[in-house]
């Protein structure tokens, strides 16, 4: 048998051109019929990110300190990360403890709070570290002039879900409540932030009464773009007396008719006979 | 009154109130019915539940609905369309004598296809419950269940692909890269089905437009689908949109389903809107559902069943509109209602045998998301598995990465790894168009051209 070609194992895919248009993992090319070695160990990586994001704990007091406003260090019911993924019904819950913790911080600072800012690891704590502290910065000093908001202190919640923010709210009788929270990594965005606001949340409160901004992250959406959503929302909110479905985000059908002035047709349709 | 059933083992009595305990009791550990906290207390527990149902004669089923007739329309249609002349030669077994029926030579491929109208999802569940995972591969791979519209699927040793080519923000021409993609990985008989990031009727029928443009253009033998709501395709369809397939996410109670916004009448309306287009050339199947475990408790719509009854229920619903494609979407839920590798792989080969049984040309999303204790490993053993078991179709996207969705699935290079070592091949039609189109040199070898097919040259050098 002769010494093999090196540069002859792996087919490359003849449409490398076609990878300018999508991040999706396209023209892989081929070890026989298989992902290529280079290939798979980049998705391994992406995949081992993801876990890690997943499984990472909130620095909690580093996090506290970078933060532009006072904070609270809170628990849900969710002893750690396994009971945390499979009970979802405890990470939607302050444990009794920072519950009451939340009603005496309130009892004796003795004011009306119009907004919380709650944290929630949720599942990247990743998400949180790289991303909450900037954005707090951004929608902090986007604050409409209008609007001169008494803030609460922010509630960090370990293992807390999107719900844990009800609580949060309803114990400081906050006027509303901003939740950040890790999102569900995915293979390229392992560290993606989720907003989250409901007005007069309080415990039991349905999804539907939420209004929320995804994918934000440099990547994705902006702290800017995210935090001029978001005081978009809460003024709307403000005005109607309630989040979720009743709120119109008017700021996603702008971006939308934008979407729908791109190129209605695709490099498909291109006459394959000219040049060709 | 439902019936208590007791069991003694050694000094320990063991008792469950009702056939749904029984039946939730009996079932393989899973996190979602301990999240319903329904699932058996100890392991022993489990096997008592699961002798205690094997001793049940299955036309207790017909008799005693698991979740009240009058409460709920999907039991109504599993009781009203229910075939007692196809039921008459097991209608005197117990669940453990069917295990063993459909074990046995005796039941071979003409012999599941004459009781299938006669088994009932909660038969075909319970039965399940106390087969093993190779029982539920051996039977399946008895079923055949063939479907057609410009193919045909569900052939003996073939296995066909849905090719995703989802993209984040719905760009026509980051859809088109993957799909390019995909069919020079010989993936997409089954359909060519986009998840659309925004979903509303008009960006629906941008995204039918381009696939029927590219079908119609290379001829090839396969259909499209967007999958929107279902009242987002009737509206498509007034309008005037080349509509292929119909998708609609389904479950197995009526609460669940009101929660996806749909019910019996709204699928029959669909259903018949789609024929009315006349668009298959081989067949007019034209339904494409999704289901999938935990989709009920996730609604808290679940009555009290376990999650994989509840599941086999949605069979129902989909076995009522004569689908083309059917799949659960097995780990896409999270570790909250299948933890991990061990419990996505038992739930998959479930959902593909219960499916098969009744009659469907089943699928599998064979997937996991970040959370849940799984990886590309388990999905190579489950993909090996349904292989062998028979699966009519798998997911095929680019490097097993959905870009907008999340997830992880089967990538167009597994779908060609289990081509090759199990021996399968696309749909026949689609093998001639790749072969036609000099995309592949040898199909059932699973040999790929090395240069691209010249037509798609073309169209790659002239962007």
């Amino acid at each position: 048998m002769k010494a093999i070609q090196k540069k002859q194992i792996v087919k490359q895919s003849p449409w490398q051109k076609l990878r300018s248009f999508t991040d999706a993992r396209i023209a892989l090319g081929r070890a026989g019929s298989s992902v290529p070695t280079a290939e798979l160990l980049k998705f391994q990586l992406a995949h081992a990110q993801a876990i890690d994001a997943v499984h990472s704990q909130l620095p909690i007091n580093q996090l506290a300190q970078s933060l532009p406003l006072p904070s609270l260090k809170l628990q849900s019911q969710a002893i750690d990360r396994m009971q945390y993924l499979q009970r979802p019904d405890l990470g939607r819950r302050l444990s009794e403890t920072s519950y009451q913790q939340l009603v005496d911080y309130r009892m004796q600072a003795d004011c009306q709070y119009d907004l919380v800012i709650a944290i929630c690891d949720g599942l990247s704590a990743a998400a949180i570290e790289h991303h909450a502290a900037k954005f707090i910065r951004a929608f902090l000093t986007s604050q409409p002039p209008s609007s001169q908001l008494k803030f609460a202190p922010i509630a960090i919640v370990e293992q807390g879900r999107v719900a844990a923010g009800d609580d949060v709210c309803e114990a400081l009788k906050a006027k509303a409540v901003l939740l950040l929270v890790g999102e569900r990594p995915g293979l390229s965005s392992p560290d993606s932030l989720g907003l989250y606001l409901t007005w007069q949340a309080k415990r039991g409160c349905k999804d539907a009464f939420r209004n929320c901004i995804s994918n934000v992250r440099p990547a994705g959406l902006s702290y800017q773009e995210a935090a001029d959503k978001a005081w978009y929302l809460l003024a709307e909110a403000k005005k109607l007396g309630t989040s979720g479905v009743a709120v119109k985000d008017r700021t996603s059908v702008a971006q939308q008719d934008s979407l729908d002035g791109q190129k209605s047709q695709s490099f498909l349709s291109n006459n394959t006979e000219r040049g060709s | 009154m439902s019936k208590i059933y007791k069991q003694q083992i050694g000094s320990r009595t063991y008792q469950f109130d009702n056939l749904a305990e029984v039946m939730a009791k009996a079932t393989p550990l899973r996190s979602g019915d301990q999240l319903a906290g329904l699932a058996a207390e100890t392991a022993e527990e489990r096997v008592v539940a699961q002798m205690v149902l094997a001793e049940i004669p299955l036309n207790t089923f017909l008799t005693e609905a698991l979740i009240p007739y009058e409460q709920d329309e999907v039991t109504r249609l599993i009781i009203d369309s229910h075939d007692a002349h196809a039921f008459a030669p097991i209608a005197h077994l117990t669940v453990g004598d069917f295990r063993n029926w459909l074990l046995s030579e005796e039941a071979d491929e003409d012999a599941l296809t004459h009781i299938r109208a006669g088994v009932t999802p909660e038969m075909a569940a319970a039965v399940s419950k106390i087969m093993r995972n190779q029982d539920l591969i051996l039977v399946a791979k008895k079923c055949r269940v063939i479907t057609k519209f410009r193919n045909t699927i569900g052939l003996q040793n073939r296995l066909s692909t849905r090719l995703q080519p989802n993209h984040p923000t719905d760009a026509l021409n980051g859809i088109a890269a993957s799909i390019l993609d995909g069919l020079m990985f010989g993936n997409g008989d089954a359909v060519i089905g986009i998840n659309p990031a925004t979903d509303n009727v008009p960006q629906a029928i941008k995204l039918m437009q381009l696939m029927d443009d590219l079908i119609q253009r290379y001829q090839i033998p396969t259909q499209s689908c967007v999958l929107t709501h279902v009242t987002n395709t009737i509206e498509a369809i007034e309008q005037g949109a080349p509509v292929d397939l119909i998708f609609q996410s389904i479950a197995g109670t009526q609460a669940a389903n009101d929660s996806f916004g749909i019910n019996l009448n709204i699928l029959h309306e669909a259903y018949q809107a789609g024929l009315s287009l006349n668009r298959g050339t081989q067949g007019n199947n034209l339904m494409y559902f999704e289901t999938g475990q935990g989709s009920a408790l996730s609604a808290d719509a679940h009555h009290g069943l376990d999650q994989q009854t509840c599941e086999a229920r949605a069979y129902a619903v989909a076995r009522h509109f004569n689908p083309l494609l059917v799949n659960t979407v097995v780990g896409f839920i999270g570790p909250e209602y299948l933890f991990d590798g061990k419990q996505i792989m038992r739930a998959g080969l479930e959902d593909h045998f219960c499916a098969k049984l009744l009659g469907l040309p089943m699928g599998c999303d064979i997937c996991y998301t970040n959370h849940a204790y799984a990886d590309q490993n388990d999905m190579d053993t489950l993909l090996t598995l349904l292989g062998v078991a028979g699966c009519s179709f798998i997911m095929g996207i680019p490097g097993s990465d959905d870009i907008m969705l999340n997830y992880q699935t089967t990538s167009f290079h597994d779908a060609l790894y289990a081509r090759k070592v199990l021996g399968l091949q696309p749909a026949p039609e689609f093998e001639q168009w790749l072969t036609d189109f000099e995309i592949f040199q040898d199909v059932p070898a699973v040999k790929l051209n090395d240069s691209m097919a010249k037509p798609f040259l073309n169209l790659v050098n002239n962007i």
